[in-house]
């Protein structure tokens, strides 16, 4: 095993001794080792507009004593540096002491290969590919008039050093193709947005002319949008497509069952595990361990492998997402979800993959049953309030129901939902449970780490609408 | 301790001169050293600290027309010749664009820095935990506040250098003190949480902590046993923390760059009205000790205060040296954005603007991203009070509002209760006659 230090003027047997010697009288913590080299390609308004490559080498040294986190980070690898944020970690918990817990499982898990997908396509194909994009999107149609394209790849390579010497390691691969198409017709500018990826390296996605997958759909979003009309206001059903719309159940109950937020109680969640939040049916997980999905990792940020966490089972409140500190103090065992954005970042308990598995209806007879409402194919981004359970999350692409049958397109809605309470009005869970196409990133508390989501069609009794038409 | 200019400038040569010798025709570099500390308390206990030294450098070299970039934290001699290298082979291989260059060397800063940005006071951590735990102690005081969700105190101090192969090289240190505080309050059932914030770049102008744990407290309690209301349209008063966001997105809307693609609602508006005729908009870059004062962009063009909206008619744009060329128009030094941004004071009390109306809904929280730069729709998840006769009746939650960023901008009436607390600043806002979709 090669250590991230080996260029630095830190050995090995260095750290291994500051670390040691600051976490013995601690309960918890690690010298986290991060380097991390990654490359933005963006084509916009028909030029390459910026190539940036960006080569990110630090360390977070972190102890924990009871619910007290001290946290120190530099990017300068050195004794002497090191030995100052030493420092600056016991003066912080002078006060007090603990046990190291120097139980952490073991893996061999291998969810995505040790490659470099920068290195793996030569710059001169990736341009191609995005001038590719940009003259297929254009030329379907004379009503295309802005395009932006970009690839983004990273190699985020993490070493985690424990007292006692012990050294975990994972090189993760990280991909991303993104398009947008905005569209002008009638006066109209509409905007459709599609992206893939996933931890392999870009060809892998680019398969089959895949790319042109990505500029056709952006390209059906935005001239759907074109012909939408303004969106209804009020409660009303709502169908949900499979796939992405799972931002939903990310939003509504994923952040309400990490741990931190109800090892402090500001969850509405947190009294609720053995009860029913959720209609029958309804089986939710959080999956680190899906092959070459975006939220997967071999390891979580602490070290700890991760693993396929269940929930919510048939409607019970099972488990909430845990990393080490939160799992220590509510007496139960991380489920390997302690992430974090980089080394300049603290660990905190994070979803992965969080996924509503599939149930027996179609999505026909949901559209079907309702007289009127909405089907939301599509979203944007989405956000919560984990103490009062409100949620919401913009709808991108959607339509109406009326008497049975999908309607015309409505622009611009907006969804509010309670989230103990909108998973009880789930009515009808679909047979075609789809993962996302791999763009999704979730925001906590400032960082941004890569996640996935996935769910079949889903049927909801009453969810609030926002639009403009009374 | 943040790197001094003699530092930072060390790097900059490095970096300027190699890349001149690989053959680059232009180069700009920004060097970058900072250092903060933050402390997390919640339940008037020690959560957390933390304490970050960052160093950072973010090279652009060109080669005519062809331009790339490359940016690292590790500053050793050795990774800085790896990247220039990778940077000038990427740039050699990157297809021209006839718009990108260099700053114009006439708009480059040269001036007194007077306004100051920088303030060395340094709090030890038992300092900034007894701020904080002051403000705490202050909200639990508050029989409805039963929780916090952390609340922190943070000290920043940076340092930057900027330099381009056509001799400009400047820099200065700036300071930022925040705390913010964070509670829960329950009642019957209810649990909500609000929070109050503060941030200056000098200590003695932040909020006492009494005052910041008080206000937290009192919108958190503020906001129990919500009603949800009926689906209605009806004028709605911005509370000063969210109207200000209407400024942020008036801002996206006039970038150069949003301009230069037609991917604004504001495109070919210059001269005319966009607002109603008692709105004015200026962003000045000038004014003392402000959280958005700076004295050059992030190209080096020295800043000029603009006059963005006069009477209601767009006046100008926001520019930078690409866009602007696209738009053939010179940089206003906006490559970094606005600067101190903010509605000139209106001319009603904020008495009057809340007894305008039989009933009002008084907007104190937005969530979600509904907002359409490019055709602007406007659309977000809201909770607030109902206002009926002049009075707050209930709290009013689970609600969205919407409407169309073209009609909003025209109906809006300001209050004359301006603070210059952020970088991007209103006075609280009516606006009329929106769509609030409820029950």
């Amino acid at each position: 095993m090669t250590s991230l230090l080996k260029n630095s003027e830190l050995s090995l047997e260095k750290a291994d001794k500051i670390v040691s010697e600051t976490l013995n009288s601690c309960d918890d913590g690690e010298l986290y080792v991060e380097d991390t080299k990654s490359e933005t390609i963006v084509l916009d308004d028909n030029k390459i507009k910026s190539s940036n490559y960006t080569s990110d080498l630090g360390y977070g040294f972190r102890a924990v004593t009871g619910d007290t986190v001290a946290y120190s980070h530099s990017n300068e690898i050195s004794e002497k540096s090191l030995k100052n944020s030493s420092d600056n970690l016991k003066s912080t918990l002078k006060n007090n002491s603990g046990t190291y817990n120097s139980e952490i499982k073991k893996t061999n898990q291998k969810l995505y290969k040790d490659i470099d997908p920068i290195e793996s396509k030569s710059m001169k194909s990736k341009i191609e590919l995005l001038n590719n994009m940009n003259e297929y999107a254009r030329s379907k149609d004379g009503s295309v008039k802005q395009v932006t394209a970009s690839l983004l790849a990273e190699k985020k390579n993490i070493e985690i050093i424990r007292s006692g010497g012990e050294l975990l390691s994972d090189n993760r691969p990280l991909v991303r193709i993104n398009m947008s198409v905005m569209v002008e017709k009638n006066g109209r500018k509409e905007t459709g947005v599609y992206g893939i990826g996933g931890r392999q390296d870009y060809d892998e996605y680019l398969k089959n002319d895949n790319w042109k997958k990505v500029c056709d759909e952006a390209f059906r979003i935005a001239n759907t949008n074109i012909e939408s009309k303004p969106s209804p206001a009020g409660e009303m059903k709502v169908v949900l497509g499979p796939g992405w719309p799972a931002i939903l159940i990310h939003e509504a109950v994923g952040h309400g069952l990490e741990g931190d937020f109800n090892r402090k109680k500001t969850s509405a969640f947190h009294d609720l595990v053995g009860k029913k939040v959720a209609s029958k049916g309804v089986t939710i997980i959080d999956d680190g361990t899906i092959d070459n999905r975006r939220g997967s990792l071999n390891i979580d940020d602490e070290g700890t492998p991760t693993e396929r966490t269940v929930l919510i089972e048939d409607g019970i409140l099972k488990n909430f997402m845990q990393d080490r500190l939160n799992a220590r103090l509510m007496n139960t065992k991380s489920t390997g979800n302690g992430r974090r954005e980089s080394y300049k970042h603290v660990v905190m308990p994070r979803m992965r993959n969080t996924i509503m598995l599939g149930g027996t209806n179609t999505q026909e007879e949901m559209i079907k049953s309702v007289d009127k409402g909405i089907f939301a194919v599509s979203f944007g981004g989405g956000q919560v309030d984990i103490t009062s359970g409100k949620f919401v999350f913009n709808c991108t692409e959607a339509y109406e129901i009326i008497n049975g049958k999908v309607g015309a397109p409505i622009k611009g809605a907006t969804l509010i939902g309670d989230g103990p309470s909108s998973l009880k009005e789930i009515l009808m869970v679909g047979n075609d449970m789809m993962l996302d196409p791999g763009i999704g990133t979730c925001g906590k508390a400032g960082q941004g780490v890569p996640v996935g989501v996935g769910q079949p069609s889903l049927l909801i009794n009453n969810m609030t609408v926002g639009g403009t038409q009374l | 301790m943040i790197k001094d200019q003699d530092y930072l400038k060390k790097i900059a040569d490095i970096c300027l001169s190699k890349s001149k010798k690989l053959g680059s025709t232009d180069a700009s570099i920004l060097v970058q050293s900072s250092v903060s500390e933050n402390i997390n308390v919640r339940n008037k206990k020690l959560d957390g600290s933390e304490r970050s030294e960052n160093l950072g450098v973010v090279l652009t070299t060109y080669l005519g027309k062809k331009k790339s970039s490359i940016a690292s934290s590790n500053l050793k001699e050795n990774n800085l010749n790896e990247l220039v290298d990778r940077c000038i082979e990427t740039m050699k291989i990157t297809p021209e664009d006839e718009y990108n260059s260099l700053p114009d060397k006439d708009l480059h800063f040269s001036g007194l820095k007077d306004l100051d940005l920088y303030d060395e006071t340094h709090l030890s951590n038992e300092d900034k935990i007894n701020y904080i735990k002051e403000a705490e102690d202050e909200a639990f005081s508050n029989n409805k506040i039963v929780n916090t969700n952390g609340s922190g105190f943070g000290e920043n101090k940076s340092n930057f250098l900027l330099a381009n192969s056509n001799g400009f090289a400047d820099g200065y240190k700036t300071s930022q003190f925040t705390a913010y505080c964070e509670v829960v309050s329950k009642s019957n059932g209810s649990m909500e949480r609000d929070y109050e914030y503060t941030s200056k770049r000098f200590y003695n102008d932040i909020l006492k902590p009494k005052e910041l744990g008080s206000i937290a407290a009192d919108h958190a309690v503020k906001k129990l046993n919500p009603k949800k209301i009926k689906s209605e349209k009806i004028s709605l008063i911005f509370d000063k923390r969210i109207s200000k966001n209407f400024l942020s997105i008036f801002a996206s809307a006039i970038s150069s760059s949003a301009i230069a693609k037609g991917t604004t609602f504001l495109k070919d508006k210059l001269n005319q009205k966009v607002f109603n005729t008692e709105i004015n908009i200026n962003d000045r870059g000038d004014i003392k000790k402000a959280n958005g004062s700076r004295y050059f962009d992030s190209e080096g063009i020295g800043i000029i205060n603009l006059d963005l909206i006069k009477n209601g008619i767009l006046q100008d744009y926001l520019i930078d040296t690409y866009n602007g060329k696209k738009i053939n128009r010179k940089s206003n030094g906006r490559a970094s954005g606005t600067t101190n941004l903010y509605f000139e004071n209106g001319s009603k009390t904020f008495s009057e603007l809340i007894k305008s109306e039989k009933k009002l809904l008084y907007i104190k929280e937005t969530i979600g991203h509904g907002t359409n730069i490019i055709n602007g729709d406007y659309s977000v998840g809201a909770s607030g009070i109902m206002i009926e006769n002049g009075e707050f009746s209930y709290p009013v939650s689970e609600i969205t509002i919407a409407g169309n960023l073209n009609n909003i901008f025209q109906n809006i009436t300001l209050a004359d209760d301006l603070e210059f607390n952020y970088s991007t600043n209103s006075p609280t806002m009516h606006v009329e006659g929106m769509i609030v979709g409820g029950k």
